[in-house]
């Protein structure tokens, strides 16, 4: 087993003891446990940042060439957004609802074939890094959009069904999760703009032509239409709250179809 | 003499004859004074907040005098006695006195406990005394009321509970708008609740107040309060768009505010979320308006729930209020019948200074032989006589026992004392 496989299942590891801790929190948190929490994600992230540059070195391109590389890459990008909003605003919970999507995500990354194979001539372009670095980013950041869209869902059950337990005390208050929810859709919205344009312009160079409605082109489509009405909505008739947060929720929805549905049930010319 | 109390509330009466029986500023002073200058008044204290107005005096009799407050009142507030005399509650005796400690002890507050009544009924009796309105019975009733009061607070729970209503609203606020820094607040209405949340509100750092009140000028009052701004009635759906924090309190007989109302108020707010607290009994604002996104309406009852899950046995703590105001009534019975001997004995003495006098008159009549020296030995003899008769009976009267208006009545009965004339 190659050194950069170890680093991935040790981060895959660290991943599943924070998920679980993760879990747990929900029930019965203490400062103890969501500093635990964040130990094995910070270790996890670590690891996992080394089995990127592992396969970097060792494929001599960006790894982001398969499923698995692809997957695994999302998942990077979630934890880093996840550990930098932790760091910036202290979410209580928020890695109760974050860190098991990651896993989950790992997981399934795992179960991918692993395999290294040499980049195809098409694919070997300066475009490769851009396009789905970009793409990437975007989604990580509409998969945090989920994450507190839900949280918000849950604490606003508690406010308007006047019983305050379980996790009020503990959830972050309706405004904050609202502001944090369309901050994350306004960095997530521009990235995949230039991820389906940098997509556009590969395409042509790489096929010679810019769009062909490729399924996986035409959901990414579909995903930024979602988003993009999220925004619209917002600006102009101003919903926010619960509608802004299922809208998010249903847009990663079609994020995640996107990225793995594509792949397994329609034929597509992206490898992931 | 008897403790008469005569009084509206928010139980009893709507806010427009609560609001037309106040004795608002200037009102006050002529109030108080015109009431003492009535025949069957010869102590008065007059409480007026949002929530009640009430009349303390002490009566020789208290149907007389209390048909001539109603009177009073009827013409002072140019009202027709039939418009309030329905929501008039009159107690006399023992049940004023009980009224008077339950409504200093926050009891018969709208919300159990909370602690401004005090400090209103503490004013209410200063404002008498230096009008010099209140006498020897009030003053001892206003002392008793507040140590009462004390009493209740520290040995029982019941504050507690309405200093956590006004905080879990401040909690519930940071949790749905993070910080009230910058926040604006509407007081819809008055109440003693109402401005105690609202002073929690303010203090945690709420900035924009804006006070609605049917009447402007108590409005502006309370604007002065808060550091805010009045807001006329007309305008007020017109200003609550501002609103973040709306607390209602109008005691309005329906509601002033309905969801297409409401719905609109959202549409120009962009949504933006608004937390409304109705404390209004009943309730002021259509509950249907908690179905509106990003509004989130809670009643007094909901945080008292809120509460509750916190505060255990409030009906205990209840309870044994109630114990401490019996006890501190008895006290006062006491006080007050040991009042009442005073003129009995004044009394006897009276008498048997009389009839010693009468004798020893006739006796000079009788024997005018007897010189200086004799006759004054006669009378040393006569006031011995009557003193060690009286002795008893006073030291009785004097004594603090539970059977001693039946002992006056008694005294009376057996001396041929006619009580009512030698009273004053």
């Amino acid at each position: 087993m190659g050194v950069e496989l170890i680093l991935f299942e040790i981060a895959l590891t660290f991943y599943f003891a924070a998920a679980i801790v993760c879990v747990l929190e929900l029930f019965k948190g203490t400062r103890t446990t969501s500093k635990i929490m964040l130990s094995l994600a910070v270790a996890g992230f670590l690891f996992h940042a080394a089995n990127i540059i592992a396969r970097y070195v060792l494929s001599g391109h960006i790894p982001i060439a398969n499923l698995h590389e692809a997957s695994s890459f999302f998942s990077w990008c979630i934890v880093f957004l996840f550990l930098f909003l932790e760091y910036r605003y202290r979410l209580g919970l928020l890695g109760s609802f974050i860190m098991p999507v990651v896993f989950v995500i790992m997981l399934s990354s795992s179960m991918l074939p692993r395999k290294m194979e040499p980049l195809s001539p098409v694919l070997q372009s300066y475009w490769l890094g851009i396009h789905t670095v970009l793409a990437f980013v975007g989604d990580a950041a509409f998969a945090l959009a989920f994450g507190i869209g839900i949280m918000y869902l849950v604490q606003e059950h508690y406010v308007k069904s006047r019983h305050l337990g379980g996790l009020f005390q503990r959830l972050p208050s309706l405004q904050i999760l609202d502001e944090i929810n369309y901050r994350l859709i306004t960095i997530g919205f521009p990235l995949l703009t230039l991820a389906i344009i940098t997509g556009a312009l590969w395409a042509e160079s790489a096929w010679g032509s810019y769009w062909r409605w490729d399924p996986k082109e035409v959901w990414s489509l579909i995903t930024w239409f979602i988003y993009a009405v999220v925004l619209h909505v917002r600006l102009i008739a101003g919903w926010r709250g619960r509608r802004a947060a299922i809208l998010s929720i249903l847009g990663f929805c079609v994020v995640l179809f996107t990225f793995f549905g594509v792949n397994f049930i329609l034929q597509s010319k992206h490898t992931f | 003499m008897k403790v008469l109390v005569l009084g509206v509330n928010h139980k009893t009466a709507s806010v427009e004859i609560r609001e037309r029986l106040a004795f608002n500023g200037p009102k006050l002073e002529e109030g108080v004074l015109a009431l003492q200058q009535l025949e069957e008044v010869k102590e008065i204290a007059v409480l007026s907040t949002c929530n009640r107005v009430e009349l303390y005096a002490c009566v020789g009799n208290t149907a007389a005098a209390s048909e001539q407050i109603k009177d009073f009142l009827s013409g002072f507030h140019g009202m027709k006695r039939p418009e309030f005399e329905k929501s008039l509650y009159v107690h006399g005796g023992p049940d004023a006195v009980q009224h008077v400690f339950r409504v200093s002890s926050s009891l018969d507050s709208m919300v159990v406990g909370e602690p401004q009544i005090l400090g209103q009924i503490k004013d209410a009796f200063e404002f008498a005394l230096a009008k010099k309105t209140t006498g020897v019975l009030l003053n001892k009733l206003m002392k008793k009321a507040i140590s009462t009061a004390k009493r209740v607070r520290t040995e029982t729970r019941i504050a507690e509970n309405a200093v956590s209503i006004s905080f879990a609203a401040v909690e519930l606020a940071k949790k749905i708008f993070t910080n009230l820094g910058g926040k604006s607040f509407m007081l819809l209405g008055a109440g003693e609740m109402a401005e105690l949340a609202a002073r929690h509100l303010v203090n945690n750092g709420v900035q924009e107040v804006l006070v609605v009140n049917r009447t402007y000028e108590r409005g502006c009052e309370l604007a002065g309060e808060f550091n805010g701004k009045a807001v006329r009635w007309e305008d007020f759906l017109h200003e609550i768009v501002h609103a973040d924090i709306i607390i209602c309190s109008t005691g309005a007989p329906s509601y002033v505010l309905l969801k297409e109302q409401m719905q609109k108020v959202m549409k120009e707010r962009r949504n933006r979320p608004v937390f409304i607290i109705d404390i209004s009994v009943p309730r002021n604002i259509d509950p249907e308006i908690n179905k509106i996104d990003n509004v989130y309406l809670y009643s007094v009852d909901d945080l008292q729930e809120v509460v509750d899950t916190n505060i255990h046995g409030r009906k205990l703590e209840a309870e044994k209020a109630e114990r401490i105001i019996a006890e501190e009534m008895e006290k006062f019975d006491r006080w007050m019948s040991s009042l009442n001997s005073v003129p009995t004995i004044v009394a006897l003495r009276q008498k048997a200074e009389d009839i010693r006098r009468e004798e020893l008159e006739r006796l000079r009549n009788r024997l005018p032989a007897l010189d200086a020296e004799q006759m004054k030995a006669v009378e040393y003899m006569a006031t011995a006589i009557i003193n060690k008769l009286i002795h008893p009976p006073t030291v009785a009267l004097k004594e603090d026992s539970e059977d001693r208006d039946e002992l006056i009545a008694m005294i009376k009965k057996l001396y041929g004392i006619n009580g009512e004339e030698n009273e004053e």
